[in-house]
């Protein structure tokens, strides 16, 4: 059998077409891509794709019942260790981390790991997955988890399984967290991640939408007056960093956050129809260059912009995004001002953003991260020439629940201290992980965490019985 | 969903609604706020808690009909529910006695300046309020803030009640007089706080005042409703709303909160034609 070097390409939409519609870009295998691309797996004994995955799929497994056409059996495998495949088929960043060990990378491309266990997860959800209510023992113990981002998920489904009444509590009216308010539609269908949440519900999870913890409830009354026996933090990194330059606040200036939870979550592409609005403009320039920059200018594309943008400091290799995100942005026409710095952003008397004044920069000595510092070229500012701003230069932890918390230890950035392994905090009772712990970091990562906090919580209550 | 109990038209076009929402009835604290979304499709709007019942469970809305979301908020009748309700946010009026305290409401701003002027009293301050409206006939809370309140100023622009002039007149005069005042407390429209901040700042009066940026989420995520107050840029939903009059930029907040001028138009004109029920986009 002559297998390709190459993975099997992924069915998309074209650029020109999809750059214009919030519909899905890549549009999954077919049952035959799928096939084929399952047995160009050798199912290494060693597999060392394994170590790449954060919560250890099976991934060997799963593909070898891909190839005897044994779906069910490749999802409930994959299922074991991973409660959101749909999810992480198509958000992980697969290339750093189950593909990136992958033996058939040496001479060749990679296994489509992420591409087949997307085929699998479509397939059980296409199909109608049964999923089981929990059957609560008469001294079932509650648990309170905060946040319903991918860590919360995962910390809830995971003690569902295990018996425990949880109850999600979330700020926004709507389950999700990032899955929601931030990845875009034409990424991650928001139909996938509602279909997720309706399986934890029809496990028997309760969530409180409208729940602001720190604020509705805390933390200490959650655990001495609501009666919840632990409670697991996956409050994330939501709190937008700006650059501190002059002109931040005039019209015409976003964080991502707010660009992509307008569209997202409020629907404002809708408008009017759906009550809130956007302003997006003719000339768009995202700073930034990770996954969320890459979402901001793809999404200001979609939403009519002309001419949209990327503002990065460092060159195209230090990029942090996702390689398939900056090669689809590309495709569809997004413009990359790469060693480029903002310095202000300039605007008229009515307020408004007309330009973003920018500097060169070139690559000067490693710095603390690894990564070659830039330094700005003397004598090389410009002025590109726009009429909106996206700055998508990272995010810090929302300081309300550890404002809120007797004895919750935070670090100096605000992230709440918790063991690698545990998720154990400073507060007996109080598990946290996700990015609330880590700053902000990946789905799988954050789902990694809620699950092994859901066993430490286990853990945790069985003894104190 | 969260029921509405009671309506009632205190102006033309400010209406209270009295909401059934025990979780947010039992933590709310003067100067607080919620962020409400009538059904699937609205805007997420914030509104201050003019008043709250912990026993009953209830909160009190006034909000004046200015634009899409308001007047097809005010359309809603009792018995009817809206879909989000979430509260209470922001953080809680400093309530202690400062001696005398000046409460200034101006418009819509009287109705959230009730339960400050209502908690100081109840701190032991010497309550004079000061509140005003264009005309008689808009003027809203008269007997509730008169009930709260040592001293009772009224003034309308028209002169049509009260005091003919604006509501830094009674204020000026005090300061003149050389009465020692603690705290002035003001709200209203960003130009009425605006001359409160420049009328105290030459006595150095601390004055403080709740702001209104536009918001999402209200939670610290967005940074929308950011303003920079000394020289520093703060989330209004979870740094304030309230900060020292003496500091804040009003001129970027007078033109942040036109951001959306031309698309609030066309929501307002969109809602009016499809009526109550709202934005009936729930099957696209
Ligand atoms: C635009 C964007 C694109 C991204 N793209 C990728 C990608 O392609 N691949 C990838 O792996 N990762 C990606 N990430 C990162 C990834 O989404 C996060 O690492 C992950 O979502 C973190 O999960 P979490 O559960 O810790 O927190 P979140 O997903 O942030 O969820 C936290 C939830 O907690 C809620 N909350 C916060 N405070 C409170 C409170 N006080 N009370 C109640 N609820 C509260 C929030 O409203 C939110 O719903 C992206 C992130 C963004 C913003
Ligand atoms: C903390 C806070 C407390 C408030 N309390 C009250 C109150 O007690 N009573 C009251 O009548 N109004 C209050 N407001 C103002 C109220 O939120 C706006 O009038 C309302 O959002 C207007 O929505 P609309 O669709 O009817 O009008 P639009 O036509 O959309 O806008 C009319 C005006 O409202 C402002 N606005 C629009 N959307 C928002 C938004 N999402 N957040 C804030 N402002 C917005 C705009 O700047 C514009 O000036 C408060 C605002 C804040 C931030
Ligand atoms: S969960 Fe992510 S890292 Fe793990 S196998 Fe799947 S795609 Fe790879
Ligand atoms: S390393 Fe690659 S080829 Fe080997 S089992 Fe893993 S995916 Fe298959
Ligand atoms: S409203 Fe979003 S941060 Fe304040």
């Amino acid at each position: 059998m002559s297998l390709s070097l190459e993975k099997h390409k992924m069915p998309e939409q074209e650029p020109k077409v999809r750059a214009k519609n919030f519909s899905e870009v890549a549009l999954g295998y077919t049952a035959e891509i799928a096939k084929a691309e399952a047995d160009r797996c050798l199912s290494c004994k060693a597999a060392p794709c394994r170590q790449g995955c954060p919560v250890g799929v099976d991934i060997p497994a799963f593909i070898k019942h891909i190839k005897e056409n044994d779906l069910d059996a490749a999802i409930t495998s994959i299922k074991n260790v991973n409660g959101l495949p749909a999810v992480c088929g198509r958000v992980c960043p697969q290339e750093e981390q189950c593909e990136k060990h992958c033996v058939l990378g040496k001479k060749g491309e990679s296994v489509g790991i992420g591409r087949l266990e997307r085929y699998a997860a479509d397939y059980a959800r296409h199909k109608g997955e049964v999923v089981e209510k929990v059957k609560y023992a008469a001294d079932a113990k509650k648990v309170a988890v905060i946040g319903s981002g991918p860590a919360g998920l995962s910390a809830a489904g995971t003690l569902a399984k295990l018996g425990y009444k949880v109850t999600i509590f979330e700020a926004l009216h709507a389950p999700g967290g990032v899955l929601m308010y931030g990845i875009p539609e034409f990424r991650l269908p928001k139909e996938i991640v509602q279909a997720e949440i309706n399986n934890l519900r029809k496990m028997g999870v309760e969530i409180a939408v409208n729940a602001v913890i720190g604020k509705t409830f805390t933390v200490d009354e959650l655990m001495e007056e609501e009666g919840f026996s632990a409670v697991f933090i996956g409050s994330g990194a939501g709190l937008p960093h700006f650059m501190g330059v002059p002109g931040e606040n005039l019209n015409g200036v976003y964080s991502a956050n707010e660009f992509l939870t307008r569209c997202n979550l409020m629907k404002a592409y809708k408008f009017p129809e759906c009550g809130t609005p956007i302003h997006v403009g003719k000339k768009v320039a995202v700073v930034g260059g990770g996954n969320v920059a890459m979402d901001g200018a793809r999404t200001a594309l979609r939403l009519g912009a002309e001419e949209v943008y990327i503002v990065y400091r460092r060159s195209e290799n230090e990029l942090p995004a996702r390689r398939e995100e900056v090669h689809h942005a590309k495709e569809e026409g997004i413009e990359f001002k790469l060693l480029t710095a903002p310095l202000e952003v300039m605007g008229n008397e009515e307020g408004w953003v007309t330009g973003l004044k920018c500097i060169k920069m070139e690559l000067g000595e490693p710095d603390a991260s690894g990564r070659r510092r830039p330094v700005e070229i003397p004598g090389s500012e410009f002025v590109l020439d726009v009429d909106t701003v996206i700055i998508a230069i990272g995010q810090g932890p929302n300081p309300l629940v550890q404002s809120t918390t007797k004895g919750l230890d935070s670090n100096k950035k605000g992230n709440i201290i918790a063991s690698d392994e545990t998720g154990a905090t400073s507060k007996p009772g109080v598990f946290a992980g996700g990015d609330v712990v880590t700053g902000a970091a990946t789905v799988i990562l954050a789902m990694g965490a809620g699950k092994k906090a859901a066993a430490a919580i286990d853990e945790y209550l069985t003894a104190k019985k | 969903m969260f029921k509405i109990l009671t309506k009632q038209e205190l102006a033309p076009n400010v209406k209270m609604f009295e909401m059934d929402a025990p979780l947010i009835a039992r933590k709310a604290q003067p100067g607080q706020f919620v962020i409400l979304r009538i059904d699937e499709d609205g805007e997420r709007v914030p509104l201050t808690i003019a008043d709250f019942n912990r026993e009953k469970g209830t909160i009190t809305l006034i909000f004046q009909e200015v634009g899409g979301t308001t007047q097809l908020l005010g359309k809603l009748n009792e018995g009817e529910s809206i879909l989000d309700l979430v509260g209470p946010l922001g953080k809680p009026t400093h309530i202690e006695n400062f001696g005398t305290v000046v409460c200034v409401g101006g418009g819509i701003g009287i109705a959230p300046v009730y339960p400050i002027a209502r908690g100081m009293k109840e701190a032991g301050n010497n309550v004079v309020s000061i509140i005003g409206a264009r005309s008689k006939d808009i003027l809203i809370y008269e007997e509730e803030m008169a009930a709260v309140s040592n001293t009772l100023h009224i003034t309308t622009d028209d002169g049509s009640a009260g005091h003919k002039g604006f509501v830094t007149d009674p204020l000026k005069q005090m300061l003149e007089s050389g009465e020692k005042i603690g705290l002035v407390v003001a709200i209203g429209p960003v130009i009425m706080m605006r001359n409160v901040a420049e009328t105290t700042r030459p006595y150095g009066v601390p004055t403080v005042v709740s702001l209104n940026p536009i918001m999402v989420d209200g939670t610290g995520m967005c940074g929308g409703c950011r303003v920079s107050v000394g020289n520093e840029n703060k989330f209004a939903c979870v740094d304030g709303p309230e900060f020292d009059a003496h500091k804040v930029d009003f001129a970027g907040l007078v033109t942040r909160q036109r951001m959306y001028k031309p698309q609030e138009k066309s929501h307002s004109e969109h809602c009016a034609n499809h009526g109550k029920g709202g934005c009936q986009c729930h099957s696209h």
